[in-house]
């Protein structure tokens, strides 16, 4: 079932001054693609291709300037409707400092069911579930400033699952973390796409956490470029290298090899699959 | 700068420490008027035993209580000199501009301990509730006052802002006035005006930072479908324990008792 | 004679305090004039408490720094100077712009020292054009730059002070691949042109072997290793007990080597992996 459903978007931001010339640069352009419910799906892009601006998209946080944005069957256009879509998708943004709300970790992840208006014996439920699935219960009384940056974003992640969404969206969630913030978020989001169902719609510009989702698109210049399995978008690497996003290191050696001459069939994404590759190909 | 806490919150497990904040509010604006309302030694007594009583049972070592008296202490002396020198009535002795009187020093007596007083009940409240209890309490205890149109729920989500972002807009103060001193910048040395001048590039920075934090968080906020106050439940319920009518109980107990003394036990002056 | 070296260099947080900790223990080493230095270490690890240390920002609790053989903090009256010479830019740079121009922030280094007009303009001509920005931007106020411009607008305000040391604490986090590579080829070249001495403090083990010839591993406030960048890189599993990692293709090429195949060790590019393996083929005559 289409669950995010995004028909021939045009976006531009300096709507509505009637009397100025209306600015032809669109930030996206002419974009469709469609998300099922239990997908796990990134967008990648290098900074400024308005992968970003299509995350805020997918939660009427704007509203496409042509086009049609649906979540679950909602036209996002209807203001009427956005509060009930932002109870479907939940977005996370950046930079977790700025979007803890509350001096206390349980206090900010009940933010959100606050807003609801959920009875405060459910709210406890949720926060203390929520709070589990992103295993940081047992921070749960500690001050968010006396958190690690990848703890913050589990937080901000919590805030959010205890909404009950049925998709979060994440908007570079690891792009100001450390590596060990960024496995710790990046096992999150896939813990709660395996065992929750939550669709997870993940805008990144780290290969590394693309080629884990089970479908990848590729946004340059506010258009689609390419999309497809991790496998078939990664396969493409003069593609990707022309609009300077990168590939894993696996992919690019392996890529290299076959220019060499060396036979390989097909190029690996992960680091075990390039090393049994290549044993076959070296023995 | 980086421990710097909001209000003088001490963390540590006692009774006092796990009363309603709110009620601790209630009972410490009673006890300050209170505090004002001893017309004899035997009420003041009252009062005394009762602060006593409050600083014991909170935990809090002494020595932290002798420091906020610290603050005030210059006040305390200064009025209990005035009050001791202009007293009305017969002088004991006199000397030069000044006369001593035994009213003189009964008021001394009684502004002195009555600000002692004040001090210690209020130090009693913020070191027992941490900043973030007190705005949840403020906020239950003002919601009447919407009736008269105060934004109480602004208000409240304000403070408690302000509260959270407090020890993050420290810690980039810091990281700013470390990134500017490598650049050369030279902010401990020099005459007033280029102190105030060295400032700038600390100060711009952290607006322009500031104005880029409440745009996101308002994003953010939005994002979590926040829309006021209107519709809004809270997940801690604040409900009033055992320990809290006991208290209330004490309290009562020692209002009665400074009424009883104003009324029946002798007046001094 | 090193150009900066450092004798038993430790710092500790909140001396007698509770909370006390210690953050730099008891370093010894040594830097050439020249250098790359690569600096890597775990969130906590001492890192960034070590840079501060260097340009004398934090004062070392025990242990001298030397550069060109005077200790930094034999005249604490002068410790400026110190910074003029060790520049530090910190990680996300671009949040301490504060001027009305590009080309002011920039000078404000440059007219800190002391500098008349003449060289300060110069200056930051010379550092504009070290980092890649355009001309035309110098006149524009910075908050008007794209992200990428403002992170090198805050470095070029660092190089602009001509230091000896240039050390550069995670100038790449946050950028996405194509910011990375342009900002990393330029302070390579930098440090080609200028023969200046370079410490870059990373994450990214990927960076730290692209450009770095030396480098140091901190853990646990401790300098655990120091050594050329292939030695580090081809310690793999003592590297991988302080929760680093090796670049991803110095770990394929050295399964590879553990499967028998005869490959240098320590291999930190792609291109330099994709040379000993057809090497290899062509000398089994496979290729």
């Amino acid at each position: 079932m289409e669950f995010i459903k995004i028909e021939n978007l045009f976006f531009r931001y300096d709507e509505g001054e009637e009397d100025q010339p209306k600015n032809e640069n669109y930030v996206i352009r002419d974009l469709s693609l469609s998300i099922n419910k239990g997908d796990f799906v990134a967008i990648v892009g290098h900074n400024g291709s308005g992968k970003s601006t299509v995350a805020k998209h997918l939660n009427a946080m704007l509203i496409p300037s042509m086009g049609k944005v649906y979540i679950d069957g909602m036209d996002t256009a209807d203001e009427a409707l956005s509060y009930d879509i932002r109870r479907k998708v939940g977005l996370v943004l950046q930079n977790p400092d700025n979007q803890l709300v509350a001096g206390i970790v349980e206090e900010d992840v009940a933010f959100g069911p606050e807003n609801l208006g959920i009875a405060p014996d459910e709210i406890r439920e949720r926060v203390d579930e929520a709070l589990k699935a992103v295993d940081m219960y047992e921070h749960r009384l500690k001050a968010p400033h006396k958190l690690s940056g990848g703890q913050k974003q589990r937080v901000a992640i919590a805030g959010i699952i205890a909404m009950k969404p049925d998709c979060i969206v994440l908007d570079e969630p690891t792009a100001m973390l450390d590596p060990k913030g960024r496995q710790e978020v990046l096992d999150t989001i896939h813990k709660l796409n395996r065992e929750n169902g939550i669709t997870v719609v993940m805008i990144t510009h780290y290969m590394e956490e693309a080629v884990t989702a089970d479908k990848v698109y590729v946004v340059d210049d506010g258009r689609l470029l390419t999309s497809g399995t991790p496998y078939e978008v990664f396969s493409q690497v003069e593609l990707l290298k022309k609009h300077r996003l990168d590939v894993p290191q696996a992919t690019e050696l392996c890529y290299k090899l076959r220019a060499c001459g060396v036979k390989i069939d097909r190029l690996p994404l992960f680091e075990n699959e390039c090393c049994a590759l290549l044993r076959e190909v070296l023995a | 700068m980086r421990d710097v806490t909001l209000g003088q919150y001490f963390p540590c497990d006692s009774v006092l420490h796990r009363l309603d904040p709110r009620l601790k509010i209630v009972s410490l604006i009673g006890f300050i008027v209170l505090t004002f309302c001893t017309f004899n030694y035997f009420s003041l007594a009252v009062v005394v035993a009762t602060v006593i009583a409050a600083v014991l049972l909170s935990r809090v070592p002494v020595k932290m209580y002798l420091k906020s008296l610290k603050v005030i202490i210059i006040i305390v002396i200064i009025t209990s000199l005035l009050n001791l020198f202009y007293g009305q009535g017969e002088p004991i002795f006199e000397w030069w501009i000044f006369k001593v009187t035994w009213a003189g020093i009964h008021n001394a007596i009684f502004v002195c301990l009555r600000i002692v007083c004040l001090i210690l009940f209020s130090s009693v409240l913020t070191f027992t509730t941490s900043p973030n209890d007190l705005t949840d309490a403020l906020e239950r205890l003002m919601k009447p006052l919407t009736i008269f149109h105060i934004k109480v729920h602004e208000i409240a989500m304000m403070m408690t802002i302000a509260l959270r972002f407090v020890p993050t807009l420290l810690e980039e103060t810091d990281k700013i006035m470390a990134a500017q001193k490598a650049r050369g910048a030279d902010m401990e040395s020099g005459s007033l005006v280029s102190r105030v001048k060295a400032l700038i590039p600390v100060l711009v920075p952290l607006f322009v930072s500031s104005f880029r934090r409440a745009y996101e968080l308002a994003v953010a906020m939005e994002c979590r479908c926040y829309q006021g106050g209107k519709g809004r439940t809270r997940m801690k319920q604040l409900k009033l324990k055992k320990r809290d009518y006991i208290s209330i109980a004490i309290c009562l107990l020692a209002i009665a008792g400074v009424v009883l003394c104003n009324i029946f036990l002798p007046q001094i002056h | 004679m090193s150009l900066l070296s450092a004798r038993d260099l430790v710092y500790t947080y909140s001396q007698g305090m509770p909370t006390e900790h210690i953050a730099v223990d008891h370093l010894d080493f040594d830097i050439e004039q020249g250098d790359f230095v690569g600096v890597i270490g775990h969130t906590g690890s001492g890192k960034s408490t070590l840079v501060q240390m260097l340009n004398g920002l934090l004062k070392p609790t025990a242990g001298t720094i030397k550069l060109d053989g005077v200790d930094i903090w034999a005249k604490p009256k002068e410790i400026r100077k110190i910074r003029f010479r060790v520049g530090l830019v910190f990680q996300y740079p671009e949040y301490q712009l504060f001027e009305e121009t590009v080309a002011k922030d920039i000078a404000f280094g440059p007219s800190n020292m002391g500098l008349d007009a003449e060289e300060i303009e110069n200056r930051v001509y010379n550092a504009a054009k070290f980092v890649g920005l355009k001309h035309e931007l110098l006149e524009k106020s910075p908050f008007d730059l794209s992200g990428g411009e403002k992170r090198r607008a805050a470095i070029a305000g660092v190089i602009a002070m001509d230091p000896d040391i240039l050390i550069l604490d995670e100038p790449c986090a946050g950028l996405d691949p194509v910011g990375r590579d342009i900002l990393l080829s330029q302070i390579y070249h930098y440090h080609k042109e200028r023969g200046n001495t370079v410490i870059l403090v990373s994450h990214s083990m990927e960076d730290v072997a692209t450009v770095c010839d030396r480098v140091m591993v901190m853990n646990h406030s401790k300098l655990t290793m120091f050594d050329t960048a292939q030695n580090i890189f081809s310690r793999g599993e003592e590297l991988g007990k302080m929760s680093l990692r090796v670049p991803q293709i110095t770990s394929i090429v050295d399964s590879l080597i553990e499967e028998g195949i005869p490959l240098e060790k320590g291999v930190l590019t792609v291109d330099k992996a994709v040379l000993e393996i057809t090497e290899f083929l062509k000398k089994e005559g496979r290729l």
